[in-house]
């Protein structure tokens, strides 16, 4: 049996294992609810290998296929489209892959907290969603997938709802990302109004056909390209849109790691990548997207070097990687885009989840001024953290080092602006380097901080550590598709996804070898300085002192949140309170409807006079009644009679 | 012959009659009886018709008419029993519970 040919299977049975624990996992012990759990995702990715499998033994023919008509509306069409392309691929294989990881990781970290068969019914409608995101073959399903990503992370993120500070960063993320989910929606119309239809193969091909419009040249292209991109920022949490995505470490560690890092975060720089065509041809929207994804590389790893909260200074280094895969994206290095996407992907969950055991160990504190030494402590979680930092920070031959190489090297060498991209990306690279070193050495180096009389530092049990392992492995081999490129050889990630992003790679990949190992060398150089600097700070257990100048700005994150509270959220709410509810509710609407009431009141107050209960007048009433009827009747001889014969 | 003119007027008047006492009599039996007066008075004119133009239409509408004038006297009477008994009085003017 071809499982391409059923492939909606795929994406189906997490919602399975969703409904049967949401409905029934109540009363359900710990174990069935694993079983559901664990088994409609493990399931899942067995039969994502053995498609993945398929397609690669029918040569890499992308597959597409309209399961079920779902929308039909005049010239509109769309159906529950499913295609499985080398970048659906890729996606596929992260998702289900890393996602199941996070579900076996989840078995261990929440064995002891309430509501067990919510959140495994939460975490498998996630998967459901972002499985139909990848696997989408059109904008629309693509935008179900997208809409419902985010109604799990606002479910996810605020688990602990009887927490005010995690509804509050739940509502938050939710709303944030209706601002993004705006912006797509208007690109959406705008595709459909241009190419009448929004299928990713049939707008695609019109689109190649078309010119591209200049740099500077504003038309339909570019303001799609852009609308979409406003979409992104808010999922993938980019400036001016990534508020939500440091709130929204509220959540239980493993969402923060399924959710927040490998996969639903990514899902703007999947959008950009898959339309990549719509990008190539608006090169001012690739310029804001290079931009913006620089920017917030760059930012985001500043306000991550202060943060005292280990989960904080993961949510921004997030954010700062995100900003580098829109980079890579923007300079139309697409596939080193999704490179980094998938690499982040391995080396991120893995950052989150050690986080999550370190928090364990320690008993659920996140402030990393209050761990240290720990590295003795917890072994497995220790070096699997190591492997992650060092694969993020970007040295060989660990699967950042690729990736991020590949990026910083498209950005130098493309035309617009390329050196300043690569400087301020390289320079986040250092940054990068510094902040999570800093992690390690607050957390497991340096005396303890903890109360060592009340806190018991205990190892993760086997449920957690074993998915590290795994993902500290692929942490470090993640990237060695790439190996051979380094040596001259080919890239195969790159190879492997250029038939469908690889026609518009051409301009970004040349450059001499030298060139590029000159770069590889700067890029470790600048990790090793980010190292050092951390290990001369942090080696000896620096105090944490009282927060000053520069250090006071990025601790308190540019007072960014200040600022969108007063020019954005309190204006809105005064406006909310003094004229959408006490003029326009209150006053107009409410008026509506209570005027509708008293005009009613009127009329029935008026008309029930006649309802005297006097017998006597209901009969005068019946007679009334009777001549009316009658006069109606005999009007044609009554008129003529009365008036005279009116002759025209 | 009787003209089918004066079986008309004599209807006419028949349910001129009934009509003023049923608007302005007090007596419940009475508004009863002028109802009944009204309807033969209809009966009449349908059997005059019914002569003049030598068809039975109107003859069977009288049976009908006769057949829901017993109907409405069984359930009219009952009604005034019944008022009768409640309110020891057969004035209409007393059956007023439903006045504001």
């Amino acid at each position: 049996m071809p499982i391409l040919d059923y492939l909606w299977i795929i994406p189906l049975l997490p919602l399975l294992g969703s409904a049967l624990n949401g409905l029934f996992g109540k009363n359900w012990p710990n174990k069935v609810v694993n079983t559901v759990a664990l088994g409609s995702t493990g399931l899942s990715f067995v039969l994502a290998i053995e498609a993945v499998r398929e397609f690669f033994a029918n040569g890499q023919q992308p597959f597409r296929r309209e399961f079920v008509e779902w929308i039909v509306a005049g010239t509109f069409h769309a159906g529950f489209n499913l295609q499985l392309d080398q970048l659906s691929v890729v996606m596929l294989l992260v998702v289900t892959g890393v996602g199941f990881l996070i579900h076996i990781y989840s078995t261990g970290y929440m064995a002891h907290e309430g509501g067990y068969y919510r959140f495994f019914s939460y975490l498998n409608l996630f998967m459901f969603f972002m499985l139909i995101l990848v696997l989408a073959a059109n904008f629309v399903l693509l935008f179900v997938g997208w809409e419902g990503v985010g109604l799990c992370s606002y479910l996810l993120v605020g688990f602990y709802f009887l927490r005010k500070s995690a509804a509050d960063a739940g509502k938050k993320a939710f709303i944030v990302n209706r601002i993004g989910d705006f912006g797509f929606m208007l690109g959406m119309f705008l595709i459909f109004r241009t190419f009448h239809s929004l299928d990713f193969s049939a707008v695609f091909t019109q689109l190649a056909t078309l010119p591209p419009e200049n740099m500077g040249q504003f038309g339909v292209l570019t303001i799609a390209a852009l609308l979409l991109f406003v979409g992104a920022t808010g999922k993938s949490a980019q400036i001016p849109l990534y508020v939500w995505l440091p709130d929204a470490m509220e959540g239980p560690t493993p969402v923060s790691a399924l959710i927040h890092a490998a996969t639903m975060v990514t899902a703007g720089v999947y959008v950009v990548a898959r339309s990549h065509l719509l990008y190539t041809h608006a090169p001012s929207a690739m310029y804001v997207v290079a931009v913006v994804g620089c920017a917030t590389a760059f930012f985001a790893a500043t306000i991550g070097l202060v943060q005292s909260d280990i989960k904080k200074v993961l949510a921004y280094s997030t954010v700062s990687q995100l900003g580098y895969m829109f980079l890579g994206c923007g300079v139309g290095a697409f596939s080193a885009g999704i490179f980094h996407l998938m690499t982040h992907a391995f080396f991120k969950a893995l950052l989150f989840l050690s986080a999550g055991s370190v928090i364990h160990a320690v008993g659920g504190e996140q402030d990393m001024w209050k761990m240290g030494g720990l590295a003795s402590k917890i072994k497995v979680t220790f070096w699997c953290m190591l492997f992650g930092t060092i694969a993020i920070a970007g040295f060989p031959p660990f699967a950042a080092f690729f990736s991020k190489d590949a990026i910083l090297f498209a950005a130098y060498n493309s035309e617009a602006g390329g050196k300043t991209l690569y400087a301020v990306g390289l320079l986040a690279a250092v940054l990068t380097s510094f902040y999570v070193f800093r992690l390690i050495w607050l957390t497991f180096f340096t005396e303890p901080r903890y109360d060592e009389h009340h806190v018991h530092v205990h190892e993760s049990p086997k449920n957690m550590t074993v998915p590290l392992m795994i993902l500290a492995f692929l942490s470090l081999t993640g990237g060695w598709f790439a190996l051979p490129a380094l040596f001259g050889g080919k890239d195969y990630f790159t190879d492997f996804l250029a038939p469908v992003l690889g026609s518009v790679e051409a301009a970004g990949t040349e450059g001499s070898a030298s060139l590029e190992h000159t770069l590889s060398l700067v890029a470790v150089a600048a990790a090793t300085a980010g190292l050092l600097v951390a290990w001369r700070m942090y080696t000896k257990g620096a105090k944490q002192g009282p927060s000053t100048g520069l250090h006071k700005v990025l601790y308190h994150k540019y007072y960014i949140d200040e600022l969108y509270q007063a020019v954005v959220v309190s204006p809105l709410v005064w406006v909310s309170t003094n004229v959408l509810w006490k003029v326009i509710d209150v006053g107009f609407i409410d008026g509506i409807v209570n005027g509708v009431g008293t005009v009613s009141r009127a009329i029935g107050d008026t008309v029930r006079q006649t309802q005297s209960g006097n017998t006597r007048s209901y009969a005068v009433w019946v007679l009334v009644g009777a001549i009316v009827v009658f006069a109606i009747i005999f009007w044609p001889i009554l008129h003529p009679a009365l008036f005279g014969e009116v002759r025209p | 012959m009787v003209p089918t003119n004066y079986y008309l007027i004599l209807s006419a008047i028949l349910f001129g009659l009934g009509i003023v006492a049923f608007v302005f009599k007090r007596n419940i039996i009475t508004i009863f009886m002028a109802i009944e007066l009204m309807l033969n008075a209809v009966n009449l004119a349908f059997v005059a018709f019914s002569q003049s133009l030598g068809k039975p239409d109107g003859e069977v509408f009288v049976l009908f008419v006769i057949v829901v004038a017993a109907a409405e006297a069984a359930v009219g009477l009952g009604i005034i029993i019944l008022t009768a008994r409640t309110r020891r009085s057969l004035n209409v003017e007393r059956v007023d519970l439903l006045k504001l």
